[in-house]
Order: C-alpha cells, then structure tokens, then sequence
C-alpha cells in the first residue's frame, strides 16, 4: 500500500495491515492538522511533497524500524493536498508481541519521518492569506544510509 | 533555464536541479539544468546556482539536497544526468 495519499485517513485500515494473533501491542500516532494559540487563525495546510522520494524515504525507515524491532510490523500514511483543520495528517502504527517494542517502533517511525520526508506546509489563514510553515527536519545531520 | 559553470567543453557533466516548495517558488522554475566541470559536488552545484541568478542567490549555502531519491552531504560526488532535489527545511507530520 503506498504511503503517501491524498485521501483522508482511515485508522482502522491500518490498525488491520499490522494487527496479528501474535502481536499483542498496537501502538498508533495521528497528526492532525491543529490551530492553536500559537499558530493564528489557521483553516487549513496545504501539504506537498516530493512524492517519490517520500515513499522510498519511509521504506528505509520502516526497514529500519523492523531491523531494529524484528517481531514488530509498522505502516502508515502521509496525506498530500489540502487537510482542514482536525483531519490526520499523517498516521503510524506499529504493531509487535509486546507493548514496548510497539510504542518504542512507532515513535522511532515517527520521529525519522519528521526529520526525514520531503514534505512541506503551507497554512491558509482565515483572512484568506497563506504562509510556508517550515519545520526543522534536517537531513544533514542523519543522511540515509 | 541552462547555467554554465564552466567553459570547458570536455570533461563536463550535465545535472538537472528541481527546487521543491518555497524554493521552487523562490526561483520561478521547476526544473534547472546546470553544466559543471568534473569532477563536481553537490557544493559545486549549489556554487554555480547561486551564482546564476539573483533570486538563486537567496537560496542558503548549504540546502538540503537529494540525490536519486535520497539525502545527500554537500560533498557528495555528482555524475552526469544525476537529479538533483533542492529541499526547503522538511515539516513532514
């Protein structure tokens, strides 16, 4: 299944790529598109992407996480497009026998994909303005192997 | 738009630069076709755009850049039709 997608998130079909009779932890991230006090009057985030190198990055990275985890499996989704406000983002989930390899597997996932897809957010703000909002995800620092 | 390095016609190679996001916008264009001399970097690269262009000259020195589908360091080795991808801070997530 590909990572990227310009659907809306449906948990519940990731929860089954990775759930198993012998994976008794399920551990599952969801980003969604917030407005807080900090943020201003934010409606929406337009996200783009370099699309294939975004699905090739996470391949890397999922293969990471299953060297390093080798009873767990790990999927997710990244949306692409225009995501109003409430609506995942981005969703990873990990599944293995144990709830600590699942917590640890996400959150390894999840954090390399912050630092590490191309992928970028452009805010549309309620006076109808929109401005880039770029993160800190810095490749130079951890290069892929 | 086509950027000359160099102008020796041997020992050249040929890279395509997309600038993706806010640079793409920065620059105008989607796709850059540079000339280097070789053996080049990807330093080399980013030199010779920046030097090509106003607008090129408010990209950073040292963007993040992809080649083949992945991150790469500024000394990176680049050979002929390499593609390379010129990356704004990530915010993935």
């Amino acid at each position: 299944m590909a990572f990227v997608t310009t659907d809306p998130i449906d948990p519940v079909v990731l929860l089954e790529e990775v759930m198993g009779p012998d994976r008794g932890g399920t551990a599952m991230f969801l980003g969604t598109v917030r407005c807080g006090p900090d943020d201003g009057p934010v409606e929406a985030i337009d996200y783009s992407g370099y699309r294939e190198m975004v699905e090739a990055e996470f391949g890397r990275i999922a293969d990471e996480a299953t060297t390093r985890w080798p009873d767990a499996r790990v999927t997710g989704r990244h949306r692409l497009g225009e995501i109003p406000l409430g609506e995942a983002s981005i969703a990873i989930v990990a599944a293995a026998p144990h709830r600590i390899e699942a917590l640890e597997a996400c959150r390894y996932v999840l954090e390399e994909c912050k630092q590490r897809l191309p992928v970028w957010k452009r805010e549309r703000l309620a006076d109808g303005t929109e401005r880039w909002r770029e993160g800190e995800g810095t490749a130079w620092v951890s290069p892929s192997p | 738009m086509n950027l000359r390095a160099s102008s020796e016609p041997m020992g050249e190679i040929g890279v395509t630069v997309r600038p993706f996001a806010r640079y793409a916008e920065l620059l105008g264009e989607e796709c850059i076709e540079l000339r280097l001399r070789a053996p080049a970097t990807v330093a080399d690269a980013i030199r010779a755009l920046r030097a090509g262009s106003e607008s090129a000259r408010r990209l950073p020195e040292r963007p993040l850049v992809a080649v083949d589908l992945q991150h790469v360091l500024p000394d990176r080795v680049l050979t002929d039709g390499d593609e390379l991808a010129l990356l704004p801070p990530l915010a993935g997530g």
